[in-house]
C-alpha cells in the first residue's frame, strides 16, 4: 500500500469547516430545560436525607429528581447477569462510588443548575469502601450489596482437554500474576442527551450520542415503562468519538426522559469532563493468575488462568463482556489444546465499568504475553523462539481453539517472520547490545495477539452453566443490516446499522456501493444517523466490537449486489439482451459483449420510478434492496461450554525496544512495529487511521492512562490535568506492516483491525521495561513514579 | 462546568484598578490572562464577588527596560515576552525557561505576573524570578507602590504576601552579566506542570546559584560552590518534597539529585561560550 | 471602565468571522457557550471546559486561544474568528484544511477545529515551521482517535515552502499578534 493515493474522506468538508452535526450541535425545542447532575462525594454511604427547598425556590429551578422518583417512575435496569442486585439511574438510598448520581436538578439554564445544585443538601452516613479487587472477595469485605451476599457475584470454571494430565507430564509450571490498571479512552466529545416526554401517547423521543449495541435499548424501554416503539432513540449523524464509552450513556437517557415526564418540558443534559472521568464509564481491572505447563523447549502442554475482574459498583449490561468476549481465544495466538479457567467477577466501590476498545483483550494479553516472557526467561530461551514455537501452524486453518473459537484464517508464524525479517529485529538487537554496553537500560518486547472481529451475540451466555443456558433459550449470532435506494434520478444513498464515531464508515460503505454499481464514490450518499422509529436495526447495531468489516461491510455489499442484479433485469429487457450480459460501469449500464448498447444509470433507475409495468415480470418495483448478513459460524455456546465468541479473528504481531531514562525514570519507546493481518483490508488510508488510532491509546494505557483511586476511594483523575491523554509529544513513531489472509467466511474477506493495538502494545511494551530492567513484575503505567520505586527497591535508583 | 455568579468590572487604568481593590478586597480577584483563574472558577474550586479584568489596562502591557532590569507589566503575556526581540540577550533565563511554560495557545494569554502571582510550587516563572533575586512591585491607594524581593513574596503554595487591597503591577527581572544561565524540567507530559524545574546561574569559576521548584512549597535557591553533585545531593535530602499523584517525595528528591548537577555544569559552560 | 453585574444580562457586541454582530450574556458565561448556544455557531466545540484539551481554541484578535477560559464579555469589541470562517463561500477548503483532508487527520473530527484555528494563527507568525516546532504546538491538543500522525503530517504539507504565498489569515486592523519566536 506503500505509495498508494490517501483516501479522500466523505466526512471531512463539513467536519473540516465546523458543520458536523454533533449531539449538542442540533437545534432544541423552544423551552428546554437543562439539567445537571448532583454525584456522590463518597465511595460508600447511605444517603440520610436530600432536602432540595432551597434548590426548588431558585430562579429558574423546575425540578430536583432523586432516587424516590427514579423508583417510582421507572424499572430497574436489565443486568445479563442475574443476581439480587438492581440498579438505576439514580442512587436510591445508597451510594456505592464516588461520582455515583444522587440527584439531577433542572433548570432553564445549565448555569442556573449547576447554582441550583450547591443549594441541595444532603446528608450521608458514610461506610467502609472497599476498592481492592482481592480484598473485596475475602468474607470478611464489606458487602457492595448486602442482597448479594458476597461482593463476587459470578464464578464460573471451564476445563478443555486434560489439564491436569499436561501439568503432571510437563517439565517445568510457571506462573505469574498480572494486573491491569483502570482506565478509559475519553472521548472528546462528551455525553448528550436530550430526551422529550409526550404525556398524550406516554412515549418518549431522545437524541442521544448512544453507540449501540442496540441490545440496549429494550433495556432502556423496560426501564421507562414503555414498550420499544415507545421509546424512539435517535443518534445524531456525528460523534465525537467512542471507542466502546458511549454505551454508557444509556442510564442518562433514561433519567432525562424522567426529567422530561416531571416537567413536561424537553431536558437537555450536555456531560461535562468532569463528571465523565469520574462515573462515565472505566474499562475493568483485572487480577490474573496465569501458570503454563511448559516442556524444556518452551512447548506449552497446558495453561491454567485464573481472572478475577472488577466491575465496580454494579454489573451493567452486557457486563461481564471483558471476561467473556475473548473466551473462545482465551489462548491467543497459541495452539494449546489443554486450559482451564476460572473467571471471577467482583464488585468494589468505583465507577461501573463498561464497553472499552479492545474489550477484555488487554487484560487477556497481558497476562498471555507477559507469560510467554516469564517462560523463556525461566527456561533460558529466546522469548521470539518461545513464541513461535507455539503459535497455531497455518496448515491448521480454519482452526478450532480448545475453549471453542473457529479462527477462520492466517498465518502467523509467516507474518511473524516478515516483520522480524527486513533487519528489524537485528537492529534492535543492536542497539541493545550498544546500549547495555554504555551502561543504559535498553530492552526489547515482543507481543502476539489474536484480534476478534464482530461478536457473537451469545458469548455472554457462558456466564450461565449449560442448564441455565437451556432454560433461557439459545443466544447467539450477530445481524447486520444495510439498506442501498435509488432515486427517480438515479441518484444513490445508503443507510446502515452502525453509529458514526470517527470510523469513516461513510467513506468506505460509498466506496463498496459504488464499486457494485459501476459508480465513483462520490455518487453514493452515505446517511448513517439511527432513528430506531424508522431505520431497521437488531439487537447488535451499533458500532463496536469491530463489526463493521466482517458485519456492516458485509451487509452492504450485499445489498449492492441484490440492486446491482435487479439493475440488470431492468436493464436487459431495454437492451435486448440477456441480464447475463448486462454490466454496470463507468455510470452506465451496458451490454458486456456490446458496451455501445447502454443506457445511463439513471434512466434505468427511472424506469423503476416511472414504469413499473415495464419491469420483468415477479420483479418488486422499489429500487430499495436490505442487505441482511448472519454468519452461520456464531453458533450458541455448546454442552461443554465451548464458544465461537467472534466471527473473525486477525492476527497481529508486535515487537518494540525502549530505553529507560535512568535520571528521569522515563520510558521512551525507541522503535515500534506492528504487523497486522486483517485478511483483506477495505480501505488501507483508513485501516492505517485506525492502527494509528490505537496504537497510540495502547500507549497511553502502558505509559500515561491510569483512574487512580485512594484507599478510601476517593478518585484522584478527576481532570485531564491528573488524568494523563498523551499529546503528540508522547506517542512515538509506529512502523505498521500487512500480511494478508483474506477470511474465507465472508465475501468481502475483511476482519476487524481497529482494537489490536489496544490489546497488543500495553503488553509489547511491558515486556520490553522487564526485559530492560530484569524484572517479572511491571506494574501498568509503568510511570516514572513507578520505574523510580522499582529501581529503589533493586537498590538503584 | 460554569462559574458561579460575579460582577465583572474591566478598569482602563491602573488608578481604576486599584481603586476597586480597595473598595473590594479580599472579594475580588484579578483576571489578566485567566488561565490558571478560569478553569478554577469553572470548576467552581473557588468564589468571587467580583471579578476585576485588568488586560486592557495599556499602561500594564509594556515591557520596560530599565538597564539592569526588565519591568514586565501586569498585562503581558507570556508569548509577548517570549517575542521580546531582546529577550535571549538580556533575560536568557527566562527564555530557556518560556517553552516549558504550558503551551503556545495558553502562552498567547496567559501573562507573567500571573504565573508569579498564582504561586505554583514548580512553576516556572516564580523560579527564575527566585533564582534570579528579582522583585515584585504592588500598589495599592493605601500604602503606595510596595516592591518585594521573590524571596518575600513568595510564601507557600499558592500563597503569597499580596494584600487584599494591592494590584500586582509588574515583575522585575535583574538581567545579569557575565554569568551562565540554564533551565531544565521533568513533566508526566510536555506542557504539563512540573514535578520538578530547575534553574541554575553560574559565573565562570563554577560558583552557581541552583534554583528549585517542585520540592516544596514555593521555588528554593541555594548558593552551590565546588562539588555540584554533592552538595545538590545534600541539599536535596533536607528538602522534604512532597507526594502527588504523580510523584513521590523520594521520585523528586532523585530528580533533582540525577539532573541539578548537569543543570549546572550546562550554566557553567554557557558562561564560558 | 466597563462594569457588569452579576446577574445583569449586557450586550455583547464583537466582530465574528468579518460580521459585526452582538448578543446578551452574563458577564460568567463562558466564550464558547457564548459563541456555540448565543451565537448560534457550533463549530468550536468544548472537550474539557478547563483548559486543557484544546478542541476549544478560537482566534481572538489574530491570537489562538481557548474560549472556554475566556468570558463573552472579554470579546467585546474584539474581531473573533472561528473555524467556520476558513472555508470559501463556495465551501471550498483553504490549503490547512485540505492537507488535513489530504493526510487523513481526523476521524472523529471532534478535535479539528481547534488545531485548525491554533495552526491558523501560528503559520501566519511561522509559515515554514520545523516539524518539532509544529510538535510543540499541536501539543496543546488532545486527539483520542488520530494519534497525532496525521496531523503532523497535514500541518506538514500546509507549512511546506511550496506553499508560499498562502495567507492563512487575512490581517486584521486589531491583528494583536506576537512575532513568532522559538
Ligand atoms: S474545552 Fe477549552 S480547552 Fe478543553
Ligand atoms: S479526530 Fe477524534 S478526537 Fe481528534
Amino acid at each position: 500500500m506503500a505509495g498508494a493515493q490517501k483516501t479522500l474522506r466523505k466526512e471531512d468538508p463539513a467536519l473540516l469547516s465546523g458543520r458536523g452535526r454533533y449531539a449538542d450541535d442540533l437545534p432544541v425545542p423552544v423551552g428546554t430545560l437543562h439539567a445537571h447532575v448532583i454525584r456522590s462525594p463518597h465511595a460508600h454511604a447511605d444517603i440520610v436525607s436530600i432536602d432540595a427547598s432551597a434548590a426548588l425556590a431558585h430562579d429558574g429551578v423546575w425540578a430536583v429528581l432523586t432516587g424516590d422518583d427514579v423508583r417510582n417512575m421507572s424499572e430497574p435496569f436489565l443486568a445479563a447477569v442475574k443476581t439480587p442486585v438492581t440498579q438505576w439511574s439514580l442512587a436510591v438510598e445508597r451510594v456505592r462510588y464516588v461520582g455515583e448520581p444522587v440527584a439531577l436538578v433542572v433548570a432553564e439554564s445549565r448555569y442556573i443548575a449547576e447554582d441550583a445544585a450547591e443549594l441541595v443538601a444532603i446528608a450521608y452516613a458514610p461506610l467502609e469502601a472497599i476498592l481492592d479487587p482481592v480484598a473485596a472477595c475475602e468474607k470478611s469485605a464489606p458487602l457492595i450489596h448486602p442482597q448479594a451476599e458476597t461482593n463476587e457475584v459470578s464464578v464460573r470454571k471451564f476445563c478443555y482437554g486434560d489439564t491436569e494430565a499436561a501439568f503432571a507430564k510437563a517439565d517445568r509450571r510457571i506462573a505469574m500474576t498480572t494486573e491491569f490498571p483502570r482506565l478509559s479512552f475519553t472521548p472528546i466529545e462528551c455525553y448528550v442527551v436530550v430526551a422529550t416526554h409526550n404525556a398524550a401517547e406516554n412515549s418518549y423521543d431522545v437524541l442521544a450520542n448512544f453507540q449501540g449495541p442496540f441490545s440496549m435499548h429494550p433495556v432502556m424501554a423496560r426501564a421507562l415503562r414503555v414498550a420499544g416503539p415507545k421509546l424512539r432513540l435517535r443518534i445524531p449523524p456525528d460523534s465525537g468519538g467512542s471507542f466502546g464509552i458511549k454505551l454508557s450513556v444509556f442510564p442518562y437517557v433514561v433519567l432525562m426522559g424522567l426529567a422530561a415526564k416531571i416537567t413536561g418540558r424537553p431536558v437537555k443534559w450536555v456531560e461535562d469532563r468532569i463528571e465523565h472521568l469520574v462515573s462515565a464509564s472505566s474499562g475493568p481491572n483485572r487480577v490474573t493468575t496465569a501458570e503454563a505447563a511448559v516442556t524444556k523447549d518452551g512447548r506449552i502442554l497446558g495453561l491454567r488462568l485464573d481472572q478475577l475482574e472488577d466491575y465496580g459498583a454494579f454489573l451493567r449490561a452486557p457486563m461481564p463482556g471483558p471476561l467473556y468476549r475473548m473466551h473462545g481465544a482465551v489462548t491467543g495466538a497459541y495452539d494449546v489444546a489443554n486450559v482451564e479457567v476460572v473467571n471471577r467477577v467482583v464488585l468494589t466501590n468505583k465507577m461501573p465499568s463498561s464497553l472499552i476498545r479492545g474489550f477484555g483483550g488487554p487484560q487477556l494479553y497481558l497476562a498471555l504475553e507477559r507469560l510467554m516472557q516469564r517462560i523463556a526467561v525461566e527456561l533460558k530461551l529466546d522469548p521470539l523462539d518461545v513464541i513461535c514455537r507455539n503459535l497455531v501452524p497455518a496448515a491448521k486453518f480454519p482452526y478450532k481453539t480448545a475453549a471453542g473459537a473457529l479462527y477462520d484464517s492466517g498465518d502467523y508464524l509467516r507474518a511473524v517472520e516478515i516483520a522480524t525479517g527486513g533487519g528489524r529485529l537485528e537492529e534492535l538487537k543492536r542497539k541493545r547490545a550498544a546500549a547495555r554496553a554504555a551502561g543504559k537500560k535498553y530492552g526489547i518486547g515482543f507481543a502476539v495477539i489474536v484480534e476478534p472481529a464482530m461478536s457473537n451475540m451469545g458469548y455472554l451466555s457462558t456466564v450461565m452453566n449449560a442448564q441455565a443456558r437451556e432454560k433461557a433459550g439459545p443466544k447467539n449470532g450477530a445481524v447486520s443490516m444495510a439498506r442501498v435506494n435509488i432515486d427517480p434520478l438515479g441518484a444513490v444513498s445508503v443507510t446502515a446499522d452502525v453509529t458514526v464515531q470517527g470510523q469513516s464508515h461513510e467513506t468506505v460503505l460509498a466506496e463498496i456501493v459504488s464499486r457494485e454499481l459501476g459508480l465513483k464514490p462520490d455518487d453514493v450518499e452515505v446517511v448513517l444517523e439511527i432513528d430506531t422509529a424508522k431505520d431497521q436495526w437488531s439487537i447488535a447495531a451499533g458500532t463496536y466490537s469491530s463489526r463493521f468489516a466482517s458485519g456492516t461491510a458485509v451487509a452492504a455489499h450485499l445489498a449492492a449486489v441484490q440492486m446491482r442484479d435487479k439493475l440488470k433485469g431492468i436493464a436487459a429487457r431495454q437492451l435486448n439482451v440477456l441480464p447475463e450480459d448486462v454490466e454496470l460501469a463507468q455510470g452506465k449500464i451496458r451490454s458486456r459483449s456490446n458496451p455501445d448498447n447502454a443506457l445511463p444509470f439513471g434512466r434505468v433507475a427511472a424506469t423503476s420510478h416511472w414504469s413499473p409495468v415495464m419491469l420483468p415480470e415477479s420483479m418488486a418495483p422499489a429500487l430499495s434492496e436490505t442487505g441482511v448478513w448472519s454468519p452461520q459460524e456464531l453458533e450458541p455456546p455448546s454442552h461443554d461450554d465451548r464458544i465461537n465468541t467472534s466471527f473473525t479473528y486477525g492476527f497481529v504481531f508486535d515487537m518494540c525496544g525502549v530505553e529507560i531514562d535512568p535520571k528521569t525514570y522515563q520510558v521512551r519507546v525507541d522503535r515500534y512495529v506492528s504487523m497486522h493481518d486483517a485478511g483483506r483490508i477495505l480501505n488501507a488510508t483508513i485501516a492505517e487511521g485506525q492502527i494509528r488510532g490505537a496504537f497510540a491509546q495502547g500507549v497511553a494505557a502502558a505509559l500515561y492512562e491510569e483512574f487512580t483511586y485512594n484507599e478510601e476511594g476517593a478518585f484522584l483523575s478527576g481532570t485531564f490535568a491528573d488524568y494523563l491523554v498523551p499529546t503528540v509529544s508522547e506517542i512515538p513513531p509506529v512502523e505498521i506492516l500487512h500480511h494478508s489472509s483474506p477470511s474465507p467466511f465472508t465475501p468481502l474477506g475483511a476482519k476487524g483491525l481497529a482494537e489490536g493495538n489496544c490489546m497488543s502494545t500495553p503488553v509489547c511494551i511491558a515486556n520490553a521495561i522487564a526485559d530492560a530492567l530484569g524484572v517479572a513484575d511491571v506494574p501498568l503505567p509503568a510511570t516514572p513514579r513507578r520505574i523510580h520505586a522499582m529501581l529503589a527497591e533493586s537498590g538503584k535508583p | 462546568m460554569k462559574p458561579r455568579p460575579f460582577d465583572y468590572v474591566r478598569p482602563d487604568t491602573v488608578e481604576e484598578a486599584i481603586a476597586l481593590l480597595a473598595e473590594y478586597g479580599d472579594d475580588a480577584r484579578i483576571l489578566a490572562g485567566g488561565q490558571s483563574l478560569v478553569p478554577m472558577l469553572n470548576l467552581r474550586l473557588i468564589e468571587t464577588r467580583v471579578l476585576i479584568d485588568i488586560s486592557r489596562v495599556a499602561e500594564l502591557d509594556v515591557i520596560g527596560d530599565r538597564g539592569n532590569l526588565i519591568e514586565v507589566g501586569a498585562a503581558v503575556t507570556q508569548n509577548k515576552l517570549m517575542a521580546w526581540p531582546q529577550l535571549k540577550q538580556k533575560l536568557p533565563l527566562v527564555a530557556a525557561a518560556l517553552p516549558f511554560v504550558g503551551h503556545f495557545q495558553t502562552r498567547n494569554k496567559g501573562t507573567v505576573c500571573g504565573s508569579v502571582a498564582h504561586a505554583d510550587p514548580s512553576s516556572e516563572l516564580p523560579l527564575v524570578l527566585a533564582v534570579l533575586g528579582g522583585e515584585v512591585v504592588l500598589r495599592s491607594q493605601q500604602r503606595g507602590t510596595r516592591v518585594l524581593a521573590a524571596e518575600a513574596f513568595q510564601q507557600d503554595m499558592l500563597t503569597t504576601a499580596r494584600a487584599a487591597d494591592e494590584l500586582i503591577t509588574a515583575v522585575r527581572f535583574p538581567v545579569i552579566e557575565g554569568k551562565g544561565v540554564a533551565f531544565n524540567e521533568v513533566a508526566r507530559r510536555h506542557g504539563d506542570f512540573a514535578i520538578v524545574a530547575i534553574a541554575a546561574v553560574a559565573d565562570a569559576r563554577g560558583a552557581a546559584q541552583l534554583g528549585v521548584g517542585g520540592l516544596s512549597g514555593r521555588p528554593v535557591v541555594r548558593a552551590i560552590d565546588g562539588d555540584a553533585a554533592a552538595a545538590v545531593a545534600a541539599w536535596a535530602e533536607e528538602l522534604e518534597g512532597y507526594e502527588d499523584l504523580h510523584a513521590s517525595a523520594a521520585l523528586r528528591r532523585d530528580l533533582v539529585k540525577n539532573l541539578a548537577p548537569d543543570v549546572i555544569a550546562e550554566a557553567i559552560e554557557k558562561c564560558a561560550a | 471602565m466597563r462594569r457588569v453585574s452579576k446577574d445583569q444580562k449586557t450586550r455583547i457586541a464583537l466582530t465574528l468571522n468579518g460580521r459585526k454582530l452582538a448578543a446578551e450574556a452574563e458577564p460568567r458565561m463562558l466564550l464558547s457557550d457564548f459563541l456555540r448556544h448565543g451565537l448560534g455557531l457550533t463549530g468550536t466545540h468544548v472537550g474539557c471546559e478547563h483548559g486543557v484539551c484544546g478542541c476549544c481554541t478560537v482566534l481572538i484578535d489574530g491570537v489562538a486561544q481557548r474560549s472556554c477560559l475566556t468570558l463573552a464579555v472579554q470579546a467585546e469589541g474584539r474581531e473573533v474568528r472561528t473555524v467556520e470562517s476558513l472555508a470559501g463561500a463556495d465551501g471550498k477548503l483553504n490549503a490547512l484544511q485540505q492537507a488535513f483532508r489530504n493526510n487523513h487527520a481526523l476521524q472523529c473530527g471532534f478535535c479539528t477545529p481547534g488545531i485548525l484555528m491554533s495552526f491558523t494563527d501560528f503559520l501566519a507568525r511561522n509559515p515554514h515551521p520545523s516539524e518539532a516546532e509544529i510538535r510543540e504546538v499541536l501539543s496543546g491538543h488532545l486527539c483520542r482517535c488520530t494519534g497525532y500522525a496525521g496531523i503532523v503530517a497535514a500541518i506538514k504539507e500546509a507549512s511546506s515552502p511550496k506553499q508560499v504565498g498562502i495567507m492563512y489569515l487575512t490581517s486584521t486592523q486589531s491583528d494583536r499578534r506576537e512575532p513568532f519566536s522559538a
